[in-house]
């Protein structure tokens, strides 16, 4: 229970965080729905919905990038890791918070997101947003422990999307088959299987990460 | 408390520490002291457990949630008040009737009509004061203070320097500081880094 309540602790503080700075949503926001509107302009009129599903990846996967280049701006910003490893008793819970907080931006903006994109490509169907659902799980995972990794590293600019980007591939994968593909189930098997995997290799390393 | 036996520090090629032993016992108070580029700074993260020497051993007998540690930075959010910035550690490290603990402490520090405004409100002063409420809320066993009077003025240096005599006997430190008249009395253990 002391772990759940340390978890719950971090990541109503970067939700507040949040709410104080505005730095992270309205950005995702911009950004996801510009990229909407130029795919609607450079999309050839009767493009067919495959296409279409594929750009909704794409916007997705960059949108994540935004909120998960700024997870930890204040931790970095203000040297904060050493005082939370101090005073968590599990520095996963560092991650679970972090990787939390980051499920709730990315979730806000798709609340705004698909809607637009239905509005521009055609109606979102039930295994689309279930696919979307399960593919945030995993790169809300693989993204904070990466984003921590990042922190230390002075070309972090850099690093997270070198690294972010090809690890999701499974979950673009296992996105678009789930929205366009006959029979999803395999396809969303795939992406929570993923999100069981990557989840756990997270929890189990963010110590590392984040200590000698 | 902290045992440490002939411990070097690289980062990459730079050799920060070489060659330092040291004992501090329970209730000892190591005061480290040395010019910039010494190693100060870096000698206190290894005592807090946030680092871990290249060669050599150090030994602390003391879990991780039992230090406190001001460092050069405050530690505390600049977007949180002094309240919400200490009510989160006070959950994270689990203290018992926290929010009395907090009003104690931001009170013997003189920042309790300051506790509802932002850090980023705060001068260098306030947020070093409030650094040390966040490294006393617990309670902690060891500790682990580099430059403890660092922006504080007469005032405030006075105040702490108070309150590191009243916890003499309560806790283990380990203290960096470049004015080492204000805490020599204190201390059982002088170490020099050159």
């Amino acid at each position: 229970m002391n772990y759940v309540a340390d978890v719950g602790a971090l990541a109503r503080k970067d939700v507040l965080l949040e709410l104080r700075s505005r730095d992270t949503l309205p950005a995702m926001l911009l950004f996801v729905l510009s990229s909407f509107v130029v795919f609607h302009f450079v999309l050839p009129s009767g493009t067919d919905r495959l296409a279409a599903q594929g750009l909704l990846w794409v916007a997705i996967v960059f949108t994540a990038l935004l909120a998960l280049a700024r997870a930890f701006a204040a931790e970095r910003e203000q040297a904060l890791l050493d005082g939370l490893v101090l005073a968590t008793r599990d520095p996963s819970a560092i991650w679970l918070g972090k990787a939390l907080s980051v499920l709730v931006f990315l979730g806000l903006a798709e609340v705004v997101a698909l809607p637009v994109f239905a509005v521009f490509f055609g109606r979102v169907e039930g295994r689309t947003i279930a696919a979307v659902a399960l593919a945030d799980l995993g790169i809300a995972a693989v993204g904070t422990l990466l984003a921590g990794m990042a922190v230390a590293s002075r070309a972090r600019e850099l690093l997270l999307p070198l690294l972010f980007l090809p690890l999701v591939i499974p979950l673009v994968i296992g996105g678009v088959g789930a929205s366009v593909a006959g029979h999803p189930a395999s396809y969303l098997g795939l992406l929570a299987l993923y999100d069981a995997i990557f989840g756990l290799v997270a929890w189990a390393s963010f110590a590392y990460v984040v200590t000698e | 408390m902290v045992h440490a036996r002939s411990i070097e520090k690289r980062y990459a090629e730079r050799r920060v520490l070489r060659g330092v032993s040291f004992d501090v016992p329970e209730h000892g108070f190591l005061l480290v002291t040395g010019p910039n580029g010494s190693g100060k700074s870096t000698l206190l993260r290894l005592c807090a457990g946030l680092a871990v020497p290249t060669r050599g051993s150090l030994a602390l007998d003391v879990e991780r949630a039992q230090i406190g540690f001001v460092a050069h930075d405050p530690l505390v959010y600049r977007e949180l008040t002094a309240l919400e910035n200490l009510d989160l550690y006070g959950r994270l490290y689990r203290v018992p009737e926290r929010r009395e603990r907090i009003g104690m402490l931001l009170e013997r520090f003189d920042l309790w009509e300051a506790r509802h405004l932002r850090a980023d409100a705060y001068s260098r002063g306030m947020l070093q004061r409030l650094a040390l409420c966040r490294a006393l809320l617990h309670e902690p066993r060891l500790l682990v203070l580099d430059e403890p009077h660092s922006g504080l003025d007469e005032e405030g240096a006075g105040l702490l320097d108070r309150q590191l005599a009243e916890l003499r006997g309560a806790a283990t430190f380990v203290v960096s500081t470049h004015d080492p008249a204000r805490v020599l009395p204190l201390a059982t253990t002088h170490l020099a880094l050159a």
